[in-house]
């Protein structure tokens, strides 16, 4: 299977461990991937460049749209922010013409023009309709048994639900949960799992966006859960970057792992924990490596 | 269809656990609604339940609460797009406000938002002879907005509300908007000047709930991020938030992709010296797990073709 992997900023920035484990688990998946990045796809604006400049954001979207499409490859994000944000643009691509023409007319000096087929699809769901969860379940020789794990989903993975087809695909809605299934977790399911992270306000009201951290990560940890996975970096960047400050503003001691889906698969995939990157959290993942009896 | 509803219900007056789930086992007509179903129960199983509903039509806007754990009308959902495989649906009383009885909830704080932003027009000059003209266009988007029947969809869910309940939120933001963007309204500014406050337009997490709850299709976040284009524009740009849309903008536009590292220091201003300081530690953590990101920002190939777009842009948009 090949793809045009489009790795988002934060994979290579503020989570550098993110990009190499998901390199390690696509080559085992037999994944082929071309890079968007090495091609001059730039960043989706991740919502923040459209409060400034919404067509600014669709043009740049359209854009790698139209790279995907010239050299023939389907998109695939791993990173929930990236996924919302260019599904949304498609939708607003695909529905109107006139607007498709207008953005189109920026990309001809380049000879680029975007035909409206692109369908940018995460890991997550490329992994339950591509690859397919019972085939998925044949490349796991580390079965995560009585690892509890919390799902994460990340905003923009799951609203609007419009723009991301979920009456087109309904697997799409509980994912997360079947694929933690496949990798034989044990999923400890919670209201918040499709709530925000707070991440968006960190800058802006840093209070709230830690009390969403606490909230999160102590209820999950209540309900006896070893660690928490996510699809989306920029949840990562909250809840494990600014969980020392969620529990000292709400005086708990919470310490709840934060794993990318990409470092979940490579643990069930047998991966050790430096392929993963595993190491480079601030709140440490030892305690989920001595569960699935991985060295540290 | 045979239905389980499970119900979250409260008895103030209850001595203790007054708070517990009860289901209800009840044969339902396959078009029937959640209110339905509800009402059928006050009526044939248990008259101590307690809703709100009036118009039964999706216009009155009072039987909002949160089925499968999610803000709906329960008039206008359906049982059968809302039961599981073995029949089941959970009915709560809306989230963010104080619950009086069951599934009735204080809207006191629903309302006093929407009264903070000074919901009605406020013209300037001597009143004109006639009507007030305004053009089709602008009145067909407010129209959007006029839709919204108050039911407190987009308050229940709202992220933000949940843990602050100083925020203006989604349902008083979607109607701040209606008046910034009404042709007759002369406040324009001073609208925008309250709302680039603290509890206001930048608080909001963007996270889409309200626009996923809404039966009426307000789109409220929409709305907002409408609200801090126009504050902006109007040269409200000094707020964490503008600066932060900005520098990201700036970022993306010169090198194609984010610069991490530049972007805090843009958004809170090189010499804030108070807010470096809170960043101090977070900051050495990431370095301490190999976390920072690079300090030379590469720029994407042939980034000379994005500065174009982007110029281009600037000049005819």
């Amino acid at each position: 299977m090949k793809y045009a992997l489009f790795a988002g900023c934060v994979s290579r920035g503020g989570c550098p461990e993110l990009y190499p484990a998901t390199l390690k688990v696509c080559q085992k998946l037999g994944f082929f991937l071309d890079e968007l990045h090495e091609r001059g796809a730039t960043c989706t604006g991740a919502g923040v460049l459209q409060e400034k400049n919404q067509f600014l954001g669709d043009v740049f979207n359209a854009r790698t749209f139209a790279i995907a499409e010239s050299i023939g490859l389907k998109i695939m994000t791993i990173c929930s922010t990236c996924q919302g944000v260019m599904s949304q643009a498609n939708k607003r691509l695909k529905e109107n013409p006139e607007y498709l023409a207008k953005v189109n007319g920026y990309l001809a000096d380049e000879g680029l023009e975007y035909k409206g087929t692109a369908q940018p699809r995460h890991l997550l769901w490329i992994l339950i309709e591509d690859v397919g969860i019972e085939k998925l379940k044949t490349y796991v020789t580390q079965p995560l048994t009585n690892l509890r794990v919390a799902p994460f989903y990340g905003c923009y993975i799951i609203r609007p639900s419009d723009a991301l087809e979920f009456k087109l695909h309904p697997e799409r809605e509980d994912s997360l949960e079947r694929v933690m299934e496949a990798l034989g977790a044990d999923v400890v399911d919670f209201p918040g799992k499709t709530r925000c992270c707070g991440f968006p306000i960190l800058t802006i009201n840093e209070k709230n966006s830690v009390s969403m951290v606490a909230k999160h990560t102590s209820e999950v940890k209540d309900l006896g859960a070893d660690a928490m996975v996510t699809p989306c970096p920029l949840c990562h960047l909250n809840l494990d970057g600014y969980q020392p400050k969620a529990m000292q503003q709400s005086q708990q001691n919470i310490n709840m792992p934060i794993l990318h889906l990409p470092q979940l698969l490579g643990l069930a995939m047998g991966f050790d924990a430096k392929e993963l990157g595993l190491s480079r959290h601030i709140i440490s993942a030892k305690k989920v490596l001595s569960k699935v009896g991985i060295p540290a | 269809m045979q239905v389980n509803i499970s119900i979250k219900r409260h008895n103030p007056s209850a001595p203790d656990n007054n708070t517990y789930w009860e289901d209800f086992d009840l044969s339902m007509h396959d078009t029937a609604s959640v209110l339905d179903a509800l009402i059928k129960i006050r009526e044939d199983v248990d008259g101590s339940l307690s809703v709100r509903c009036s118009c039964r039509s999706a216009i009155c806007g009072s039987c909002a609460m949160r089925v499968n754990g999610h803000a709906k009308l329960a008039c206008n959902t359906k049982l059968s797009d809302v039961i599981d495989a073995d029949g089941r649906v959970t009915v709560e009383p809306a989230g963010v406000m104080p619950v009086i009885k069951d599934l009735v909830v204080d809207q006191t704080l629903f309302w006093d938002k929407v009264k903070q932003i000074s919901p009605w027009l406020q013209p300037d000059g001597p009143e004109p002879e006639g009507e007030y003209i305004a053009p089709n266009s602008a009145m067909m988007d407010l129209a959007g907005v006029m839709n919204c029947i108050m039911c407190g969809a987009c308050v229940s869910d709202c992220t933000v509300l949940e843990i602050d309940k100083d925020f203006i939120g989604p349902a008083a933001l979607a109607k701040a908007y209606r008046f910034v963007n009404d042709p007759r309204d002369d406040q324009t500014k001073s609208r925008l000047i309250e709302l680039n406050e603290k509890t206001g337009i930048w608080d909001c997490t963007r996270c889409f709930e309200c626009v996923e709850v809404c039966p009426k299709g307000v789109a409220p976040m929409e709305r907002i991020m409408s609200l801090r284009e126009s504050a902006m524009e109007q040269g409200l740009d000094q707020t964490v938030g503008a600066r932060h849309a900005d520098a990201f903008t700036d970022s993306v536009a010169h090198s194609g992709w984010l610069n991490e590292l530049l972007l805090p220091l843009k958004t809170f201003g090189m010499f804030n010296l108070g807010a470096m300081m809170g960043l101090a530690p977070i900051g050495l953590r990431a370095l301490l797990r190999g976390k920072m990101p690079s300090i030379f920002h590469r720029s994407v190939p042939n980034v000379h073709r994005i500065r174009r777009i982007v110029k281009k842009i600037e000049e005819n948009e």
